[in-house]
């Protein structure tokens, strides 16, 4: 017998450790991303100028444009597709559940990881509708102006609570599934996979609050 | 019947050799025409039905356990010895055979030891090949350490959990075959009996433990390995499954057995704590290699252990045995422990322990070294009983641990039964009246891959009998019987428990058959055994019905047995009026109260034949020979 | 010697087949040095002599090695005291008035036999698909022939000191049997033996893991913490490695066989 190519790619996906790898690698890039996202916020630190100009750079060129988005679409679609179908079967692997169960030390990151994504889900399609289409924004606009954009939704404290709180929950989703991306391609070991933990946890955060800081800094009036 | 031992003609380095080649070959395309059932998935069990699956036999394999990773091998904590000399001092096939002639206080044959220490350096490399991770020096070869009071360090072993990684090897071998369909696996299954067509052993009777179906099982041999019998003393460090069942059951269709009397109680395990003590721990005896031994001098002394000056502790092995102190044999190091409790200088609850201190190894290696080579015994020691090692000595105190008395095999390990063999701990075979530390596990692997693989099959080359099937009366009839002593065991519905016999007929043995013997007590128990049998058939209550699982009738059905061979034991020890290895009676010891032989009277193995339920079971003797190990008396000092 | 009373929950089911409740029971006189199996000896005993039927569970060794026993005491898998299984749990660290739920391991691959014990063949299936090294009785060479690093031989032995009790996938979210299977791969895989059919091992023992409906790893780390012998999830990472391995650089087998 002879393995082909669609074998070997049977039992990649088919095992719950292919799905789980396909996890790891597309949540990495969209940390990646994150970080790259985040980054490019910060500058709205630097006034309007520098943001606006930011922006148009990004939107020089429509193929690289479209290009990255697409990878990101795809990339949420696989992580999302890959994380509800290991939902099923975990499900239907333990089928009844514990009358009392304890959790000996399951951080609260790694139990809710599915409803922090379930959330983070919904919060993608308002942000995209918020900040990128605009059918969200009660004044968008169209042309490019991001400062504005940015700063007119934050100054509404419901919507700069709404973008902090979601935040947080990146941040708690970031820190366990950068652990878990370690562990899940393999590259934990035992000297320093207690640090990978840790580091797993101070990029998560540092992410998160860097992305909370704009609405914070906007409600604040550091940002006008 | 007379005992054939089969030993092979000519020089005693030369008798297996001479045997392998005599022996009938099944030819290789022939093998899977036959079926082997094998009962017990431990070291010799496992290790028979990987193997002989492996020569292309069908097997059969049966465990009581839910895995056959399971079986107690995997209790085995200290080591497996053998001849490689790797530590280039002076060890050698001879020298272990040497030993263990002597430490089985001659009462072993001399051509199965021999064997045992030729493939004794076999069974480490086929272990080193599986897997089984040994502990390493730094340059990558294999560590070793002396143990059980060897003069050479022969022992190999995988931290403390020896037996559990020899047991995983064997298993891992089992699961291949099972995975290959070479091995059918039955475990949560218990063999009932043996049934015999024509006074040969052509398959098995057994229950399924999870549904309680009892089904009759057809092969061409039968392979028992199914342990050892300390159980019968309710207290022993064997798992709570473990029983004489399977070879007790044979034993009443007609397999001798040999040596009951034989067993080995050993030195350092955790003392009874109270009235609901289930089963006793032992802590592997490599602790003697850095603790020491003592009680204190006075009778009654109350005092914590670091209360008690220096002066006042006796540390009387290395009082009494200069030349070996801590390290002194096991049956030796268990009496001088008894002794010094009978005194009344026994402490912990109950007065029944002495202490193991490690306080003068930590202060000469440090705690760290100390923790490097027993962190595990420590830790076992202190989820049991509450107490720091480290700080506080250990209390132990001797405990029922092996038997070496089993089914009498001849040198290919053949029962009386034509067709049906016994390896491992149920059989008589190598270990005499005392077996030495870390030899069980060589024995278990050498019946189960060097020897039963081709004993059997030179039994299968020469059979003629036509093949059965369970249809044939013999079957049927085994299946009646069983069916029959099931019900009449549901149907007593009395008044006591099974535990409550058994922990009865475990005092009672332990009183009067445990570490020292004498007529008195030996007759006083051959009084109260049927007595309290008798009860058990009477008085015994059991929930439940039978097609279900229902852990009290398993339980009853062993006990039974062991109520049944606790009076063959009594007897042999009764019979045997000499002191030899385990079996110290109290009429015969040297002035210094040393155990003491009677060569002239005793140079025998005692092989019982069943004779019926109200029959007094016929003593053969196999006279033993001591041609390359000169007789004479055992001598520690 | 402190004596205590405690309220029991325990799981009672025929068979498989039947359905389960939890029925309440007392223990009224347990002993601070009782192993909590002998604290359910004691309460058996007084269940039989009341013609009650006894709670069944596993266990054989009673000293942590044989991996028989084990079930969930309040929600921990054998109990809340870590490397330690149900048998060597000792009584000292409950307190008197303590109520105690017991249920049986709850996975889909390990079907109820009778109340607390549990069906774990799905386990042995595991290592039948691969996890050993092919080396037929007799096919060795010498014990030293192959020098093994000491810090490896350790780091194997640290993951082959697994009992297969079943512990992780009782007390893992997803049910899954990543730690079990991962200790074998690792145990093997360390060692120069393990080498030649490292990948297959890997490719093999995961996918009968998944064919016998465990989950999959979340790494939460329930698992490591409720191992009696603290195998850690490390070994995963290591499993995961391997698996990623075999995929990319699976060969295919030769068709051209025959020896004649």
């Amino acid at each position: 017998m002879s393995a082909t190519a669609s074998d070997t790619g049977g039992k990649f996906y088919g095992s719950t450790i292919g799905k789980k790898i396909v996890m790891a690698v597309t949540g990495a890039f969209l940390v990646l991303f994150l970080v790259g996202h985040v980054a490019g916020n910060l500058q709205i630190l630097s006034g309007k100028e520098k943001i606006n100009h930011y922006a148009e750079l990004l939107h020089s060129s429509a193929g690289l444009l479209w290009g990255f988005r697409l990878a990101l679409i795809a990339s949420v679609v696989l992580h999302v597709k890959a994380a509800l179908e290991l939902y099923t079967l975990k499900n239907a692997a333990r089928p009844i559940a514990y009358a009392k169960k304890a959790h000996r030390v399951a951080t609260l990151a790694s139990r809710f990881m599915i409803w922090s994504g379930y959330v983070l889900g919904a919060f993608l399609v308002f942000h995209i509708l918020h900040f990128t289409t605009g059918q969200a924004h009660p004044s968008f606009d169209a042309h490019g102006d991001v400062f504005r954009n940015v700063t007119t939704a934050f100054q509404n404290p419901a919507v700069a609570a709404l973008y902090v709180v979601c935040m947080g929950l990146v941040g708690l989703h970031l820190s366990h599934g950068l652990f878990s991306f370690t562990q899940s391609l393999g590259l934990s070991h035992p000297s320093y996979s207690a640090r990978a933990k840790t580091l797993a946890k101070v990029v998560a955060f540092a992410v998160a609050a860097a992305f909370a800081a704009v609405p914070i800094a906007v409600l604040a009036g550091f940002v006008k | 019947m007379d005992l054939d031992s089969r030993i092979p003609e000519g020089p005693i380095e030369k008798k297996w050799d001479t045997r392998r080649f005599d022996m009938k070959l099944v030819n290789p395309a022939n093998k899977r025409k036959y079926t082997v059932i094998v009962v017990g998935s431990g070291l010799a069990g496992g290790a028979a039905a990987a193997s002989m699956a492996e020569l292309g036999y069908n097997v059969l394999n049966f465990c009581y356990q839910d895995s056959p990773r399971r079986a107690h091998s995997i209790a085995a904590q200290g080591g497996i010895n053998a001849a490689k000399n790797y530590q280039n001092d002076g060890d050698s096939v001879w020298r272990l055979f040497y030993d263990t002639v002597k430490g089985g206080d001659y009462r072993a044959r001399e051509a199965n030891v021999y064997r045992l220490a030729q493939i004794s350096v076999n069974i480490i490399d086929q272990c080193v090949a599986q897997g089984v991770p040994f502990a390493r020096e730094y340059g990558g070869t294999l560590s070793n350490r002396s143990f059980g009071g060897a003069q050479v360090s022969r022992t190999f072993y995988a931290r403390g959990q020896t037996g559990q990684q020899l047991l995983l090897g064997a298993y891992q071998a089992l699961e291949r075959q099972i995975g290959a369909g070479k091995v059918k696996m039955f475990p949560r299954t218990e063999m009932l009996d043996v049934v015999t067509v024509d006074g040969v052993a052509r398959g098995i009777i057994a229950r399924n433990l999870s549904t309680g179906k009892i089904e009759a099982y057809a092969a061409d041999a039968v392979v028992l390995a199914t342990g050892g019998y300390g159980n019968m003393f309710y207290l022993s460090t064997n798992a709570k499954g473990c029983s004489a069942t399977a070879i007790w059951r044979a034993h009443k269709r007609g397999a001798y057995f040999a040596n009951p009397c034989f067993t080995q109680i050993h030195p350092t395990c955790i003392p009874v704590a109270g009235e609901f003590q289930s089963k006793l721990t032992l802590m592997s005896e490599s602790l003697r290699n850095d603790g020491r031994i003592w009680v204190p001098t006075k009778k009654g002394d109350e005092r914590k252990p670091g209360d008690i000056p220096e002066a006042e502790r006796d540390y009387y092995l290395e009082r009494r045995y200069p030349a070996f102190g801590n390290l002194v044999p096991r049956d030796v190091a268990s009496r001088a422990a008894k002794l010094c409790c009978d005194e009344g200088r026994g402490v912990g609850p109950g007065g029944r322990g002495v202490y193991l201190d490690f306080s003068d190894s930590i202060g000469r290696l440090g705690a760290g070294t100390i923790r490097e080579r027993y962190g595990n015994l420590f830790d076992m020691y202190e989820r049991i009983t509450g107490e720091d090692p480290y700080t506080v000595p250990m209390r132990i105190y001797p405990a029922i641990h092996y038997t070496m008395g089993g089914l009498w095999v001849d040198y290919n390990l053949q029962s009386t039964i034509p067709g049906m063999f016994v390896g491992g701990e149920a059989n008589f075979s190598d270990h005499g009246a005392n077996r030495l530390g870390a030899s069980a596990l060589m024995q278990g692997l050498a019946d189960g891959y060097f020897i039963l693989p081709l004993t059997v099959g030179n039994y299968l080359a020469q059979t003629t009998g036509p093949k059965v099937d369970t249809t044939h009366a013999a079957f049927q009839d085994a299946l009646k019987g069983v069916n029959a002593t099931t019900s009449k065991l549901l149907g007593i519905k009395g008044k006591r428990t099974v535990d409550s016999f058994h922990r009865e007929l475990g005092k009672l043995m332990w009183e009067n058959c445990g570490m020292a013997r004498n007529e008195a007590g030996l007759k006083d128990a051959l009084q109260k055994i049927p007595a309290l049998r008798e009860e058990f058939w009477k008085n015994v209550t059991i929930p439940g019905v039978g097609a279900e699982m229902n852990q009290e009738l398993e339980k009853a059905g062993r006990v039974a047995d062991f109520l049944e061979l606790a009076e063959l034991f009594a007897t042999d020890a009764l019979e045997r009026k000499e002191s030899c290895g385990g079996h110290f009676r109290e009429e015969s010891h040297t002035p210094d109260g040393e155990a003491l032989r009677d060569d002239d009277g005793y140079c025998y193995a005692a092989a019982w034949e069943y004779k019926g339920p109200k029959e007094r079971q016929v003593l053969h003797k196999e006279s033993l020979a001591f041609e390359h190990v000169h007789l004479t008396q055992r001598s520690y000092k | 010697m402190r004596t205590f009373a405690l309220t029991l929950h325990v799981w009672r089911q025929k068979s498989a087949k039947d359905g389960g409740r939890f029925a309440e029971y007392k223990a009224p006189n347990v002993s601070e040095h009782m192993s909590f199996l002998e604290m359910l000896d004691v309460v058996n005993q007084d269940l039989i002599a009341k013609g009650d039927d006894p709670i069944a569970f596993d266990h054989d060794c009673r000293e942590g090695i044989c991996g028989m026993c084990g079930f969930m005491v309040n929600g921990s898998a054998h109990g809340p005291h870590r490397g330690t299984t149900v048998c060597q749990l000792h009584m000292r660290h409950f307190q008197d008035g303590e109520e105690l739920w017991l249920e049986p391991w709850r996975s889909a691959a390990f079907p109820i036999v009778k109340d607390l014990a549990v069906d774990r063949s799905a386990l042995d299936r595991i290592i039948a698909a691969g996890g050993f090294i092919s080396v037929p009785t007799g096919s060795a060479v010498d014990g030293n022939a192959t020098p093994v690093p000491k810090v490896d031989a350790e780091l194997s032995m640290d993951a082959a000191a697994c009992i297969g009790c079943g512990a992780c996938v009782a007390m893992c979210p997803n049910a899954s049997a990543a730690l079990f299977t991962s200790a074998k791969i690792g145990h093997l895989g360390l060692l120069p033996q393990g080498q030649p059919e490292r990948h297959d091992r890997a490719l093999k023992m995961v996918a009968q893991a998944n064919v016998e409906g465990f989950g999959h790893c979340t790494s939460v780390g329930e698992c490591e913490a409720v191992c009696p012998k603290q195998i850690p999830i490390t070994f995963i990472a290591r499993m995961n490695r391997d698996f990623l391995d075999a995929v990319i650089h699976e060969r295919p087998q030769s068709d051209r066989g025959g020896s004649g």
